[in-house]
């Protein structure tokens, strides 16, 4: 079971908030401070793209983000519930005129995903997609007794 | 933290400064901030980023965009940004190849090419 989890309304001004969760659990559980910035960085990304789906396909249902802490390591599942078409390889993105468009933004931030994060799922289906992260975890000192 | 963004012209320069937080709720100000001073007639852009708390994608996609558009009136749009953590974003997704990036607003003034 997830350490923490959040669902949220598919819109931007949440995802800050997905990001403030997602690095105070990932500190707790024990990731690097230095790898935090990477943390909050990555899972901002996946929140974004995931509101970027939900509102482009009218999906009203919420973003999901489990916070997962285990033995060594920490991970991140962001979920959307937008069915996927199998994967394409090489074909270009539709409505690439504008240069703000969406596509080449979803791909932007799954470029700096795997940028960032060494160990990256990405999966797809037709009931939705998540994409995992995994940080390792180096175990806090044991607490000293009172 | 929301985003703050201020504009001054050196000369033939307009700098941008940007503070706080690019995400995805704040970078459509962003975008429409530099929208308006190429639609006024503002070219050669000068983003001073040394404010800027965080950085994604979104943003990253304003600024190509940014980019864009003034280069369609042979402008300019130059980066001042000197923190490790924001150089990184631009470093992973191969756009420090894109964006001449300065250590200060001044060295982005003094550019020529």
């Amino acid at each position: 079971m997830a350490t923490v989890e959040l669902r949220f309304s598919a819109l931007p001004e949440h995802v800050r908030t997905a990001r403030l969760v997602a690095a105070a659990v990932a500190r707790r559980a024990g990731v690097d401070e230095a790898v935090l910035d990477e943390v909050r960085l990555a899972v901002g990304e996946a929140c974004s793209r995931a509101v970027g789906l939900h509102q482009s396909s009218g999906i009203t249902a919420p973003v999901k983000v489990a916070l997962i802490e285990e033995e060594k390591q920490f991970s991140i599942e962001v979920g959307d519930e937008v069915p996927h078409a199998a994967p394409r390889d090489g074909e270009p993105g539709a409505a690439v005129d504008d240069p703000d468009a969406e596509a080449e933004e979803d791909e932007m931030g799954l470029a700096v995903i795997s940028g960032l994060v060494d160990d990256v799922e990405v999966s797809t289906g037709e009931h939705g997609g998540l994409i995992r992260m995994t940080w390792p975890t180096t175990p806090p000192p044991a607490a000293p007794l009172p | 933290m929301d985003l703050s963004l201020s504009t001054e012209t050196i000369g033939d320069r307009t700098i941008v400064r940007v503070g706080g937080e690019i995400d995805v709720y704040t970078a459509p100000k962003l975008r429409e901030q530099l929208v308006e001073l190429v639609n006024d007639g503002s070219f050669h852009l000068v983003v001073d980023m040394e404010g800027v708390d965080f950085l994604d994608s979104t943003g990253l996609g304003v600024l190509v965009g940014g980019l864009k558009r003034v280069r369609a009136h042979e402008g300019s749009l130059r980066l001042v940004c000197n923190q490790e953590r924001i150089l990184k974003i631009f470093r992973i997704t191969g756009l420090t190849k894109v964006f001449p990036i300065h250590t200060s607003v001044e060295e982005a003034v003094a550019a020529t090419d």
